[in-house]
């Protein structure tokens, strides 16, 4: 066996693999989202009937809230994080990117256990007050896991800042205000849209923690499913899953270009 | 003074961040040692909810655990050929495969386990046996396992060393087990710990995979899950980056 031959048969394995497993169910899922009533219009219906439309306004809102609001803590704890150094720096961090590692279930179950009815803010405040089944406790579950993912992005391009320029921005009597808008933003600008991009796309495709939390309101993910197993809407539930799939490829697409690290979808 | 105001508001945010994130884990862990949770933690401790997950899960857990072997094994095969060959041979055409293999990082593993049921739901047995979520956890870990072994073997001089074994009459299979294994072990190790831990903590694909006789709930074991987890972020980090 020649060297050509030998490095070929090294890739056969994963060539067979994923022309099985992953090109061909793409290309029947495509095929499925056409074989419907309203044909290749099922396209049509996402944006026409209330239905999908409303839902994928409110996942885009939600999602979009949980980005705005990741890279705003997580910049403000990274910036923190990688200019002081202190101690107990290194427990705060592994508590920040602790959520890594949770599968989307169950950081729902977390959020129950903070905002559900047993939950500690009602046991803690007086009268009724259970968020995790609103949007608002959707919000926080999706927060919950991208504060990490974009918290390491962040940090990754703060060590990478030079401090001198922070420096010469406040001797020439900027405020810390300024510093911030016209020194700190910009030069991380890259990441944060990278990070940006990561967790919305996340958020937009979150089943697992949707799964849990969404009992009454609809995000995408939980439509695919219910008009997969409950309305057996097989056309419809494959056209929704096409167009989630290519909104978060190309978001995590564009990510990579601007920061060149992979970071996966989930939760 | 107000450089100081600055740090401090940073620093709540980051205490708060941290505060967001520890609290409902103290609590999950809470609810899983304490005797009666809607007493609250005055009830006292005990540990007959773990046991009972294991009486009522152990089944499942054993299964979780056979299944991310499982996976880890396939991965392994297909995955360090794989890194091989794409790094012995980088170009366009290899570029273009680790896109394709890396595309479920990037897709809902909904909209996956939609197009693996669609067009495997037929093939009874291959639907309802325990293979069919392997298969879907193969999918998703794989390409964390080529890239970390990719990631060690395109660090050094590979053509180099080959060649030198390969004036010495080393067969390309010899290379391969004496060389190009030995010197990825880092990317192999960083990778397996990746996928067993992605393996385990896996619930969209499995949820949607799933069938009555090959059952596995992820969720009915929040706590020892989180358990598992907080030892485990460190080699998930590091493969992110």
């Amino acid at each position: 066996m020649n060297n050509r031959t030998f490095v070929m048969a090294c890739l056969t394995p994963l060539l067979v693999f994923s022309l099985a497993f992953l090109a061909l169910p793409l290309i029947r899922l495509f095929l499925a989202s056409g074989e419907g009533d309203a044909g290749w219009a099922v396209y049509l219906d996402i944006l026409r009937k209330p239905r999908y439309l409303n839902t994928l306004i409110l996942t885009v809102l939600v999602s979009l809230a949980t980005t705005f609001a990741a890279l705003a803590v997580s910049t403000t704890a990274g910036m923190f994080l990688v200019r002081n150094r202190f101690r107990g720096r290194g427990s705060l961090l592994a508590v920040l990117t602790l959520p890594l590692a949770f599968p989307g279930v169950v950081i729902g179950f977390l959020i129950i256990l903070l905002g559900g009815r047993q939950g500690l803010v009602n046991q803690i405040t007086p009268g009724h007050v259970v968020f995790a089944y609103s949007a608002l406790g959707l919000f926080l579950g999706y927060l919950y896991f991208s504060i990490p993912r974009v918290l390491l992005t962040v940090m990754a391009a703060a060590e990478k800042l030079d401090p001198a320029l922070e420096e010469a921005a406040r001797t020439m009597g900027a405020n810390p205000y300024s510093v911030m808008k016209d020194v700190i933003i910009p030069g991380l600008m890259p990441s944060l849209i990278a990070s940006g991009a990561i967790a919305f796309a996340t958020a937009m495709g979150a089943f697992g923690t949707a799964f849990t939390l969404a009992t009454n309101i609809d995000v995408i993910p939980m439509v695919i499913y219910t008009e997969f197993t409950l309305s057996a809407n097989i056309a419809m539930a494959s056209a929704l899953s096409i167009v989630l799939g290519i909104i978060t490829w190309i978001l995590l697409l564009i990510a990579r270009s601007l920061t060149g690290s992979t970071v996966a979808g989930g939760g | 003074m107000l450089k100081s105001k600055t740090k401090l508001l940073q620093l709540f945010v980051t205490l708060s961040a941290c505060a967001f994130l520890l609290v409902p884990t103290i609590l999950s862990v809470m609810a899983g040692l304490t005797a009666n949770y809607f007493k609250g933690i005055s009830s006292g401790l005990t540990l007959k909810w773990v046991y009972q997950v294991w009486e009522l899960y152990a089944d499942s857990i054993f299964l979780s655990m056979w299944l991310a072997l499982a996976c880890l094994i396939c991965t392994l095969l297909i995955g360090l050929p794989a890194a091989y060959g794409l790094a012995r041979h980088p170009g366009w055409l290899s570029r273009l495969l680790e896109e394709f293999i890396s595309l479920p990082l990037a897709v809902p593993g909904l909209a996956l386990a939609l197009a693996l049921l669609q067009l495997y739901g037929s093939m009874k047995g291959f639907r309802v046996s325990w293979t069919f979520i392997l298969v879907g956890h193969v999918l998703y870990t794989l390409p964390f396992m080529v890239r970390s072994i990719l990631a060690v073997l395109a660090a050094m001089d590979l053509k180099t060393l080959e060649e030198g074994a390969a004036s010495l009459g080393a067969s390309p299979w010899q290379r391969f087990r004496d060389i190009v294994v030995p010197n990825a072990m880092p990317g192999i190790l960083a990778g397996a710990l990746t996928v067993v831990t992605l393996s385990i903590g896996e619930f969209n694909l499995t949820w949607m995979l799933h069938t009555p006789t090959s059952k596995r709930f992820p969720w009915g074991l929040p706590t020892a899950m989180l358990l598992c987890a907080w030892k485990l972020p460190r080699p998930i980090r590091s493969s992110f980056s």
